[in-house]
């Protein structure tokens, strides 16, 4: 075979199953949302979306937890990261324990942390074993919205943060010792050569786990669901509502279509934010 | 005054010993190489001197103060890395002010040192590159830059020049050395390469397995080799060594020859000479010549005395064959003697 060609050959294949499995399904829920069954271009499913009075409140809801919850993460991440590169025996022990969570589904996840809010909960037990509750609390009720919204948090945080550590791990490892010796000697502190040296030179690798981290915050939907019902609506937990319960296709499409534009407008801000100069990559 | 004082420096990782006891006085503005062949201890000297390693034991002064318990940014040293370690996301000129920035000068002092360094090493056009953009010899110019801006008491230099190409090595050899006489630091330069060393030092400290066999001046160390060790490393090619009997009344049967040596009771020494030290076609020795090698200025014979190889260096223009037997004789002067059971030079 041509060597020239031979590439796109190789390619060939997972090229196609992109375009059967992804690229062609994924235009069809495109269509669902800006055509009507008859196949005429409209706005009616974007505008009906957009005027239902939980749309307000999944949008707000679910960019204020990635808003709460994605800072929180990356300084976690960097910091066990940090504390991870510079262990020389156990290492790989406390790695592998921290990045335990990764394995656990999100719903299962839900589940942990329900079983600790829950009002038989863990939680309960513990407080009222210590004499500081009389009953047991009803954290997760319709009236604590700010309670569901923390332990969604906790169990965001508890769930997926190791999926940064991971990236960053691997990206402070591959960043060459001597830099932090250089800023050593030239007089860089702790503090200084972690901001002046480390960040700077883990550029790449933030730019991947943030992007990675960002649009799954943007997808939550089943430590929501489990922890908080209805009471919580957020985006995904309504294509799944309007879809499924509501049998509407159409607006259901239009949440998904949603939820990509966001991710998409998200990635690029960050890519740009992030970007390394020509000519200052890592060499 | 930026004397330094190495005092009983060892150091151990786990079970090897690293460094045996090392103690030496570097003087001030003295440049003074560490040459051995790797894992002989010179960068771990380099780096205990630094502060990126900690001695086990022993103590490091420079001028009046102890400086071993110090942060390397307490030490009033600049270093310049084996592999430049130049900042991939700063540029150039961003890069020699890290250390002026981290000391909080003002920002026109920050200015003027940059471009004074920077048109120092040649580098004032790259002021606004990164370090993606340069070559491995641009590179190195400006990690010496970053090391000169900060006008140091001390300046260390891990294997500088090992990265770059023999002709730029040779350019860079000499303007390093100018360099750093016209700056008055005190510079230990850690090296393989013992031309590097013989061209650039004031004084050589040869080690080998974690100690320092010789603390002189090039041609002293050249000339005077203070151990077999250092014979069998200074030159290329090295001295040649030969088994001597003792004759008796200072005489030394050396293959089929007596020559004049040391009063010894010992049966056996060591005689030493170098190649070039040798007249050819005079005299009672005989070897035979077994390979030529031409270098141009001179050619080099590898021949065999017996059985034991042995280097001679004869001009150029001389005819010698392969195979041929040549009468040597060894300049009375340049003849060395060590003890076999010491290793030391008698």
């Amino acid at each position: 075979m041509n060597p020239r060609t031979l590439p796109y050959w190789l390619l060939a294949p997972a090229l196609v199953f992109l375009c059967v499995f992804f690229l062609y399904p994924f235009s069809l829920v495109a269509w669902q949302a800006i055509a009507t069954d008859e196949g005429v271009l409209t706005t009616q499913y974007l505008q009906r979306m957009a005027s239902h009075w939980k749309f307000d409140r999944a949008l707000t809801n679910t960019l204020l937890l990635t808003a709460a919850v994605v800072p929180i993460q990356l300084s976690l991440a960097l910091l066990m990261a940090t504390m991870v590169s510079k262990m020389n025996r156990g290492r790989d022990v406390v790695l592998y324990i921290w990045t335990i969570p990764l394995g656990i589904s999100d719903l299962a996840a839900g589940l942990i942390w329900l079983a600790i809010f829950d009002q038989t909960g863990f939680l309960n037990s513990a407080l009222f074993g210590l004499g500081m509750i009389e009953q047991p609390v009803t954290f997760l009720g319709y009236q604590n919205k700010t309670t569901i919204f923390v332990a969604v948090m906790l169990a965001e945080i508890w769930r997926a943060t190791a999926i940064m550590l991971v990236i960053l791990v691997a990206g402070i490892g591959l960043i060459p010792k001597e830099y932090n010796e250089a800023a050593e000697v030239f007089g860089a502190g702790r503090w200084k050569r972690f901001t002046k040296v480390t960040l700077p030179l883990l550029k790449p690798s933030l730019q991947t786990a943030l992007v990675l981290r960002v649009i799954l915050a943007f997808e939550v939907f089943a430590v929501v669901s489990a922890l908080g019902g209805t009471n919580l609506p957020v985006l995904m937990g309504e294509v799944y509502d309007w879809q499924f319960k509501l049998q509407d296709s159409h607006i259901a499409a239009s949440y998904a279509l949603l939820i990509l534009a966001i991710s998409i407008a998200f990635t690029l801000l960050i890519m740009g934010l992030l970007r390394t100069p020509k000519g200052a990559q890592t060499t | 005054m930026a004397e330094i004082n190495i005092k009983n420096v060892a150091k151990q990782f786990g079970k090897t010993h690293a460094l045996h006891s090392i103690d030496m006085t570097i003087k001030h503005q003295e440049f003074v190489v560490l040459l051995g062949a790797s894992g002989c201890g010179k960068t771990t000297l380099l780096r205990i001197i630094a502060g990126l390693e900690t001695a086990t034991s022993g103590e490091v002064w420079i001028g009046d103060k102890r400086v071993d318990g110090l942060a390397p940014k307490d030490r009033g040293i600049a270093m310049v890395f084996q592999n430049y370690a130049v900042f991939p996301h700063l540029t150039v000129y961003e890069n020699i002010a890290f250390g002026l920035r981290m000391a909080k000068l003002s920002e026109s002092e920050v200015e003027r040192r940059v471009q004074r360094t920077a048109s120092l090493m040649h580098i004032e056009q790259l002021l606004k590159r990164y370090s993606g953009q340069l070559s491995g010899g641009q590179r190195q110019r400006v990690a010496v830059s970053r090391a000169l801006a900060m006008e140091p008491d001390v300046i260390l230099m891990d294997e500088p020049l090992s990265n770059l190409d023999a002709l730029l090595r040779m350019e860079m050899r000499a303007e390093l050395k100018s360099v750093l006489a016209e700056s008055n630091t005190t510079t230990i330069y850690v090296t393989h390469d013992q031309v590097e060393a013989m061209s650039m030092a004031d004084r050589i400290a040869i080690m080998d397995q974690g100690q320092i066999v010789q603390a002189d001046s090039p041609v002293e160390i050249y000339r005077n080799p203070a151990a077999h060790f250092v014979g069998s490393f200074i030159g290329n090619p090295p001295m040649n060594f030969l088994s001597a009997n003792n004759a008796g009344n200072g005489q030394w049967l050396v293959g089929n020859t007596t020559i004049a040596g040391p009063q010894s009771d010992k049966p056996i020494l060591e005689f030493a000479i170098r190649p070039e030290d040798i007249r050819v076609g005079e005299g009672s020795m005989t070897v035979e010549v077994r390979l030529l090698e031409p270098l141009g200025s001179h050619t080099l014979l590898a021949c065999r005395l017996g059985d034991t190889p042995f280097r001679v260096i004869v001009d150029s223009d001389r005819a010698v064959k392969v195979g041929e037997t040549l009468a040597i004789d060894p300049i009375a002067e340049r003849i060395r003697w060590f003890d076999p059971d010491t290793q030391l030079a008698l």
